[in-house]
């Protein structure tokens, strides 16, 4: 247990010439990386190269980063439709592995890598390590599931980069991840932050936290709040962070937070950032909310040209107080996807939980969001859990409670909400992402 | 132990099968239920309990998952006859006390009534003062055990 204050905070940047570099220094990097991968997609991707003939773009057109605006985009859409392998880029026998998304909903999204595309993932991963203060020193519990899901092996390739130690936890079976947390001295852990919150309850509960060593934690694949990485940090008394990436783009270490907690910083040497206005595509300006767009400047495998990754931030190209100009994009503010348009109010999942976690803990932060639809009105029901700091044995006060939440939720969305108490821990805890939302409109 | 006594509150959830879990959990682990008092509404039920060793009671729910608490009331004794709770209510109004609710329960020759208060241990003054009697602990916990009382 050695949560650092940022006064006694020493930053540590694994690659300060990149992670620094000048803006126009990185421009000129950007643009002979965006040249390259435009030329390889046109040259070996039927899919791209019909795609910017219809729109009448060749590779020529697009001599600097600043051209990038000229490209087609890229969906989800066209990576279904060229399921599996419709996008590579590079002869299958240089394909060394295949990861994919944890496919909540039909086909999976592949994600195919060369040997060259796993060692950059590995070491953006590493970047956010050393964000995180760690060095080869430490020992790291991924209990972030391995498999086809991006979290387990993205965390161990960066384990491995800074040469650290991995523990290979994977998801699952919160009894023998305390043990092993204590037993083999982890001093740090990764995983998402709803089963971040779940195991340092579960490691309060059963009284070992002091026992521990952990420092830091990562934590990413859905979107958290600020109030959450509070909770789980004054619970275990360590640094959390948030890191970010999808499967398509690399995995996880696209984008991770420094101590700052200003954002999370993008390796755009790698991943070019751009935020823009969904509905007219045109670019926003820092600090102005849009669609993150990326495109893969190095990526051989499966590169992707302005893909929409239907997560709505902001982004700051300014100088971070750790040094970094890596730009940064703010928290999620939801999906695209997560979004549910209740009576004509767009709400997301996020909104709830700061809502409940800003009632000073009188509230547990494990709820669930059901949108159903009676005599056509849309009805929003919030399930939250009643744990022991706010349980009663009078009806009177539970009910005053319920209505508490339903009127602080209600200002907080912008619509009325009916707040439903359950029991405690009756609530999933994800071990993958958690499934905030459940809408059983059928629209 | 004291002359208020503890009492085990569990939230229930309304599914089925959930109060057979919390009463088997608690025979499960020899705490006896010696009164008991099942509120509903329209989403939930809150069970109320007096048992024989309320903090093992409290363990061993916790221990299976279910959150409870313990709550301090007071077992009044009243005396079978027309018009004693009536009198006792009235000194306790007196009191100027307010009852949070209240359930029966029998034992031995006596009839009894849990009351939750806000004010407990001014609730024993009352009634002692107006001579009625109260279960203290060690008693509530074991009654109409055959052999005790």
């Amino acid at each position: 247990m050695a949560a650092v204050s940022l006064e006694n905070w020493v930053e540590k940047i694994r690659d300060p010439k990149i992670e620094c570099m000048s803006r126009d220094e990185m421009a000129a990097l950007q643009s002979r990386r965006l040249v390259d991968v435009v030329n390889r997609v046109y040259n070996n991707v039927e899919f791209y190269r019909k795609k910017m003939q219809d729109i009448g773009v060749e590779p020529g057109d697009i001599r600097s980063i600043e051209d990038i605006g000229k490209l087609p985009f890229t969906t989800k859409e066209d990576l279904k439709n060229n399921y599996p392998f419709g996008l590579l880029a590079i002869p299958m026998k240089d394909v060394v592995r295949v990861q994919g998304t944890s496919g909540t909903t039909g086909k999976l999204t592949i994600a195919p890598y060369s040997q060259k595309d796993v060692d950059v993932w590995g070491e953006c991963v590493a970047r956010g390590l050393v964000m995180a203060g760690l060095t080869d020193e430490d020992i790291i519990h991924v209990c972030y599931g391995y498999g086809l899901f991006t979290g387990g092996m993205g965390l161990d390739y960066g384990a491995k980069a800074l040469g650290a130690t991995a523990i290979p936890m994977s998801a699952g079976n919160t009894k023998r991840q305390m043990m092993c947390m204590e037993d083999l001295g982890a001093t740090a852990f990764a995983c998402t932050p709803s089963y971040a919150l779940y195991l340092a309850e579960s490691l309060q509960e059963a009284g070992v936290v002091d026992r521990l060593k952990l420092k830091a934690g990562i934590h990413g694949a859905e979107p958290w709040t600020e109030e959450m990485r509070k909770k789980i940090e004054s619970i275990l008394h360590i640094n959390c962070f948030d890191i970010y990436g999808l499967c398509e783009v690399t995995g996880p270490g696209v984008a991770q937070e420094c101590i700052h907690h200003a954002g999370l910083h993008v390796h755009h040497d790698y991943f070019y950032p751009e935020v823009l206005n969904p509905a007219t595509q045109e670019k926003c300006a820092d600090g102005e909310t849009g669609e993150l767009v990326f495109t893969t400047l190095a990526k051989e495998a499966m590169p992707l040209i302005r893909y929409r990754t239907k997560d709505l931030t902001s982004i700051d190209h300014s100088t971070c107080e750790c040094g970094r100009t890596l730009p940064r994009i703010s928290k999620f503010k939801g999906r695209t996807d997560d979004m549910k348009v209740i009576r004509g109010v767009n709400v997301f999942p996020t909104q709830v939980e700061t809502a409940l976690l800003g009632m000073g803990g009188a509230v547990a932060p494990h709820y669930m969001m059901i949108v159903d639809r009676e005599d056509n009105l849309d009805v929003l029901t919030v399930m939250v859990e009643v744990d022991e700091s706010m349980f009663s044995d009078e009806i009177r006060k539970l009910d005053a409670l319920r209505n508490k939440i339903a009127a602080v939720l209600k200002t907080a969305l912008g619509v009325s909400v009916r707040v439903k108490l359950v029991e405690p821990k009756s609530i999933q805890r994800s071990e993958g992402k958690a499934v905030r939302v459940i809408d059983n409109r059928n629209l | 132990m004291g002359i208020t006594i503890q009492q085990l509150s569990v939230f229930l959830e309304n599914r089925e099968g959930r109060l057979d879990e919390v009463l088997s959990v608690l025979a499960g682990n020899d705490v006896n239920i010696v009164a008991l008092s099942l509120a509903d509404t329209a989403e939930y039920g809150m069970l109320r309990m007096i048992v024989s060793d309320p903090n093992k009671g409290k363990a061993v729910l916790k221990e299976n998952g279910i959150t409870s608490m313990l709550t301090d009331v007071v077992a009044l004794r009243v005396p079978h006859e027309t018009g004693s709770l009536s009198k006792a209510m009235h000194q306790i109004v007196e009191g100027d006390v307010n009852i949070e609710y209240m359930y029966a329960f029998a034992n031995g020759d006596d009839a009894s009534a849990v009351l939750k208060t806000d004010d407990p241990a001014r609730v024993v003054d009352i009634l002692r003062g107006s001579g009625f009697d109260v279960w203290e602990a060690s008693e509530a916990y074991v009654s109409n055990i055959k052999g005790r009382i």
